[in-house]
């Protein structure tokens, strides 16, 4: 018998429940983006913006809310989910800190002179923490404006704390903006690095059991 | 998702059987037709068209879900934000199914308000009789599904003191509207003894203009815009439910805010 070595590789880089709900995720932001240009078109917020009907999920807005008060729940849930993971098994500590203002710095100047390394899929740079810092409160915002607007009367506490309802509306017009924009950087590296994009599908390299990190 | 341009009642059977011929002649054309673009439909996307059915009618009975929920979060004496009179838009932003230039004005010298179902007094409305009844005049604001809004200043009896003073089975669980320019609306009993649930006959100290439902229509503060209906006809208390017209069309029944 030999003794297990506690800094043995023990589990994934992205254990199965982690690989499932990035999956549910990809699949209710995408519902919930598209079907929320569609709600958004019939009273837009910048008025040279509209989005076209290819973009667009349900053919008119009834379709379009239908869709997005179906989204609702898979989003939610899914991502109340991935915070309580995320939290209890120290996940999210682990993967997004420490995180401080000089490595972001570092890392942007080491980016834009592209000095950028992708070797070591285990450890993410600054500027991933923070990008996926940002998406997850972007998330969350999602969904508290969200509340907000779906129910302006008996959460009037939220409406008036987020400034009220036009601009809760914008809020979450810009939430989605952020989200988007994260997606599209997020995409782009994930096909320019395929390992991470397969990593997320098969699950990675073993990595040691936290705390064991040497 | 049904065609908001498709005739919502079938053609005369008499036309189709002097027609029978052609008809079949018509649909043969269509079927070799439709045969053609089928194929070519799924070479083309590999979509399967024939599901679109059924995920329409999944995500209706989730829209039903979230009507039972909505009623759950629905608080009776939690009151919408009112707001001052120096906030209040005047005229009214005007909102239909139809362009304001069709708005067809109701005649406010032989209008009645007919009442039915389960409510004792059936005896129809005039405005003076809705004027003798207890007014009350509140600022509030209108939020469209669309995501637009306006506030407003709307006076009238309340739809609660309207239902008690006909008798009406407070433990029923719909009312329903029917209007002249032939909006059906139904909305939950919960929402039509709200103290903000208003039957409206004033707009900024003024009778109800034509244009916004004059002389009768319903304004409540917890529900969407479209569940307020204008020129409202007839009031029906009953435990049937029965879909309004956007309701018909894949919009929120509950419709609440």
């Amino acid at each position: 018998m030999v003794p297990v070595q506690p800094t043995m590789p023990t589990r994934r880089l992205h254990p199965i429940p982690v690989r499932i709900m990035h999956w549910v995720n990809a699949v209710a932001m995408i519902v919930m983006i598209t079907s929320g240009w569609g709600i958004y078109d019939d009273y837009v917020i910048i008025h040279s913006l509209h989005f076209p009907g290819w973009m667009r999920l349900g053919s008119w807005a009834a379709e379009s809310l239908l869709w997005h008060f179906a989204g609702m729940w898979l989003l939610a849930l899914n991502g109340l989910a991935y915070l309580i993971y995320g939290f209890t098994t120290g996940r999210l500590r682990e993967r997004l800190l420490p995180i401080t203002p000089r490595d972001v710095v570092t890392t942007v100047w080491e980016t834009l002179h592209l000095h950028i390394a992708h070797e070591d899929l285990t450890v993410y740079n600054a500027v991933q923490k923070l990008l996926y810092i940002i998406v997850i409160l972007a998330g969350v915002s999602q969904v508290v404006t969200g509340i907000a607007i779906w129910k302006p009367v008996q959460f009037s506490w939220l409406v008036s704390l987020l400034g009220g309802f036009q601009f809760a509306r914008v809020i979450h017009f810009t939430g989605m903006a952020v989200i988007v924009g994260f997606l599209v950087v997020h995409v782009a590296l994930a096909l320019l690095v395929p390992r991470t994009l397969w990593a997320m599908v098969a699950g990675g390299p073993r990595v040691t059991t936290r705390g064991t990190a040497r | 998702m049904r065609s908001i341009f498709r005739p919502t009642a079938p053609p005369d059977a008499a036309i189709l059987d002097n027609h029978r011929s052609l008809i079949r002649g018509l649909e043969r054309r269509g079927l070799i037709r439709g045969g053609l673009s089928l194929g070519a439909l799924t070479m083309l996307t590999g979509c399967d068209v024939a599901s679109n059915h059924s995920v329409e009618l999944g995500l209706r009975q989730i829209s039903a879900l979230n009507d039972w929920v909505q009623q759950q979060l629905f608080d009776p004496t939690k009151l919408a934000p009112t707001y001052p009179k120096s906030r209040v838009l005047k005229p009214p932003k005007f909102n239909a199914y139809y362009d304001v230039m069709d708005v067809k004005p109701v005649n406010g010298a032989t209008w009645a308000l007919e009442v039915s179902g389960l409510v004792t007094d059936k005896t129809p409305w005039t405005p003076t009789r809705l004027a003798m009844l207890p007014q009350r005049d509140m600022v509030i604001k209108h939020i469209c599904v669309e995501g637009w809004d306006y506030i407003g200043e709307w006076s009238g009896p309340t739809l609660r003191t309207f239902l008690e003073r006909v008798g009406a089975d407070l433990r029923a669980k719909y009312v329903n509207f029917r209007t002249a320019d032939d909006y059906p609306s139904s909305i939950d009993m919960a929402t039509a003894l709200h103290p903000q649930t208003l039957l409206a006959t004033g707009y900024a100290d003024e009778v109800l203009a034509d244009p916004f439902g004059f002389p009768l229509r319903l304004r409540t503060a917890t529900k969407l815009g479209y569940k307020n209906p204008k020129w409202i006809t007839a009031i029906e208390v009953t435990n049937t439910y029965s879909p309004g017209f956007w309701e018909k069309k894949g919009f929120s029944w509950f419709g609440g805010m």
